[in-house]
């Protein structure tokens, strides 16, 4: 207990330096700005603005990323209540309740309380994480081949189980991305594979970021111009330190229903499939439930409006938990993140917290900053951050265009990965239109080598029997995540059972 | 285009993609199966996921024909005709400056995109359009080239030079 009161005291120091200070600032800016804006969310942000962060340290880079992160699922509830669509996915539910509310008059006080919710998720959730991280890093440690790969098929089963999207598409995407991670030479017999069209560019495999500034950047803003037809409408927002102390009276009124959600949301954010969106969907339905008046929820009841800001929060901080410690993203922003550290040349997963504590702990430590820092911006710019809504998609998709081609050719110097970023763009929106989800291909395209790897190593250890993956006696942990994956994976079909059963009885 | 036609030639392109995946492993001569003393092959894990591949898209397309999925039961077009103009003229302006990168250079190119998106799609005013412009160039001039130390393709070597004079000037005096 001392001693990570120690790591974590460091990791605060760490996050006061002028630099890194400077990157909270900045990233929660960021944050901020890309979550209000519609249809750009976290995991567009990160993906975009990756490139970028060569320019400092990797600590000062995550940093940077993680308060992006963060700051996005503040940004989201601002156009989910002054323009009734939400800024991001995650910010879904923040509609129901804070877009009544803004028409009733009430839009300054659904910000604040999405502000305040937002920062009690932060602060619980990234206790939570202090507390959860180095004991699972520490078991761990001890994981071999077969424990990774057992987890990672658990990671996509979270996916086709509760992931809600149509089954045999979630499993196809899944596998296009392990396939695209195949592509170049083989690590193990150093034998090139799926050099299309005797390309010699495709020797150096696809990196994960082409496809991900493809499908985060290029195929999300066709969609977003295809959605909105660049064209949006918004009401007025101004907020004053008056209405902030009248509104801190308030904060008892929904305090209860936030902070459950926020436990809520950081659990359901650790899983890869689940994340920030599911969890603030999650979290309205349970304050609906435990609330002592439901029908005035989707009316404009202020606890609708904090419950689901609470829980996204948690649920970015929740998606970090399995990612620093296993080395398994949470969600497709942590995904991009993992893929992140890798070309930062750290090793994700439990050996970072022996190897780099600085890394962890810095990072860890300036979630605790962001947290204050993003209130602070937000409660203080909202009305900003309203007139930047007003700024036409007619300048900002040109210039995110722009961002994505200097930023894939800068991290990979060859025009060749700018074209394949543009037709996987292309064929990444035209998939998703006919409701293939893109998610689990960019968290797949990350894990793919990592996966493959551990699959093989341990059927060389095992002199191939597969039964290695489920041997009790052996790997009890990698037989439990199997276990929790096949169960996963019929979740879908027996729900579907019993919703004809159901039917049946019906008629 | 309906959504309907669209999901059937998806999933169509999607089995002969698959399909044409194993064949590449097939082709490139990679062992699929167990290789004594070695461990599994290196084609094991390309061609049984993009079997997988192939496999998923072929129930998509039984469940097509029995319209079970909603896409299959949309008659909607694929892309609504009032939006379809936007979308198309983003995506071809888009080509077009990664294409004319490679003659004209980043920067005249991006400025061409920027210029033409802002001002004839956006019916921005000129003096706006030309602050963005500049303000864009400028900013990834200092941010890539300068901070990063990053050479964006330059194009043609008559558009290199004048970037040389540039580059030389802030050597010299910035350095």
């Amino acid at each position: 207990m001392f001693e990570i009161a120690d790591l974590l005291a460091a990791g605060l120091i760490q996050s006061f330096e002028p630099l890194n200070f400077a990157m909270i600032l900045a990233g929660c800016m960021a944050g901020l700005f890309i979550g209000a804006m519609p249809g750009l969310g976290s995991v567009n942000g990160v993906a975009i603005l990756l490139p970028v962060t060569f320019l400092v340290p990797p600590t000062a880079a995550i940093i940077f990323l993680a308060a992006l992160y963060y700051g996005a699922m503040y940004g989201g509830a601002i156009s989910s209540i002054t323009l009734g669509i939400p800024g991001a996915s995650t910010a879904v539910a923040t509609v129901f309740d804070g877009r009544p509310m803004a028409q009733k008059g009430k839009a300054n006080q659904a910000m604040m309380a999405a502000a305040i919710a937002s920062f009690i998720g932060g602060t619980i959730s990234i206790i939570l994480f202090t507390l959860f991280a180095p004991p699972l890093a520490e078991v761990a440690l001890k994981f071999g081949p077969q424990e990774e790969f057992a987890l990672m098929i658990l990671a996509f089963a979270t996916f086709i189980g509760l992931g809600g999207d149509d089954i045999p598409k979630t499993i196809f995407s899944i596998l296009l991305g392990l396939v695209m991670a195949a592509v170049g030479f083989d690590i193990i017999s150093g034998k090139p594979r799926l050099i299309f069209f005797d390309m010699v560019e495709f020797q150096r495999g696809i990196g994960f970021l082409v496809l991900a500034i493809g499908i985060y950047g290029i195929g999300e803003m066709l969609w977003t111009l295809e959605q909105t037809g660049g064209k949006i409408k918004f009401d007025r927002v101004s907020a004053t330190w008056a209405e902030l102390k009248k509104h801190l009276g308030e904060i008892k009124k929904y305090l209860p229903t936030t902070s459950l959600s926020s436990v809520l949301g950081f659990f359901v954010g650790t899983l890869p499939a689940a994340g920030a969106t599911p969890a603030s969907l999650m979290a309205y339905g349970l304050a609906k439930t435990f609330s002592k008046d439901p029908d005035s929820f989707g009316k404009g009841n202020i606890s609708g409006v904090a419950a689901p800001e609470a829980a996204n929060n948690a649920a970015s901080t929740g998606s970090m938990l399995p990612m620093i410690t296993l080395g398994i993203p949470g969600s497709p922003t942590t995904a991009i993140l993992l893929g992140g550290m890798i070309i930062w040349g750290l090793r994700p997963g439990p050996l970072l917290f022996a190897n780099n504590p600085d890394f962890v702990w810095g990072l860890i430590g300036s979630m605790y900053v962001a947290n204050f820092v993003t209130v602070a911006l937000n409660l203080a710019l909202i009305p900003l951050f309203v007139r930047v809504l007003a700024m036409p998609f007619t300048i900002l998709t040109p210039i995110i265009f722009i961002l994505c081609f200097v930023g894939v050719f800068a991290t990979t110097d060859r025009m060749f990965d700018v074209w394949l970023m543009l037709v996987l763009g292309l064929g990444g929106y035209l998939l998703r239109k006919l409701n293939y989800p893109v998610a689990p291909a960019v968290l797949a395209i990350v894990l793919g080598p990592l996966a493959e790897r551990s699959m093989r190593q341990s059927l060389i250890g095992s002199q191939g029997d597969v039964t290695t993956f489920i041997s009790i006696s052996e790997h009890p942990i990698s037989l439990g995540c199997i276990v929790i994956a096949v169960v996963l994976m019929l979740y879908p079909v027996w729900s579907n059972y019993r919703r004809k059963i159901a039917n049946k009885t019906a008629f | 285009m309906s959504t309907r036609t669209a999901e059937l030639l998806a999933s169509i392109a999607l089995i002969v993609f698959s399909l044409g995946l194993m064949w590449t492993v097939h082709t490139d001569g990679l062992k699929i199966g167990w290789v004594p003393e070695r461990g599994p092959g290196s084609g094991v894990w390309p061609f049984w996921l993009s079997l997988g591949m192939a496999l998923t898209s072929l129930w998509t397309l039984v469940r097509w024909f029995r319209r079970t999925t909603p896409e299959s039961r949309n008659e909607a077009p694929y892309i609504e005709s009032d939006r379809f103009g936007l979308v198309a003229i983003s995506f071809i302006a888009l080509t077009a400056m990664i294409f004319l990168v490679a003659i004209v250079g980043t920067y005249i190119s991006i400025a061409l995109f920027l210029g033409f998106y802002m001002r004839f799609v956006g019916k921005h005013s000129w003096p706006m359009t030309s602050a963005t412009v500049l303000g864009a160039v400028i900013s990834i001039y200092f941010l890539f080239e300068w901070q990063l130390s990053k050479y964006l393709p330059k194009g043609l070597p008559m558009f290199e030079d004048g970037f040389l004079w540039l580059d030389n000037f802030r050597w010299e005096y910035f350095m």
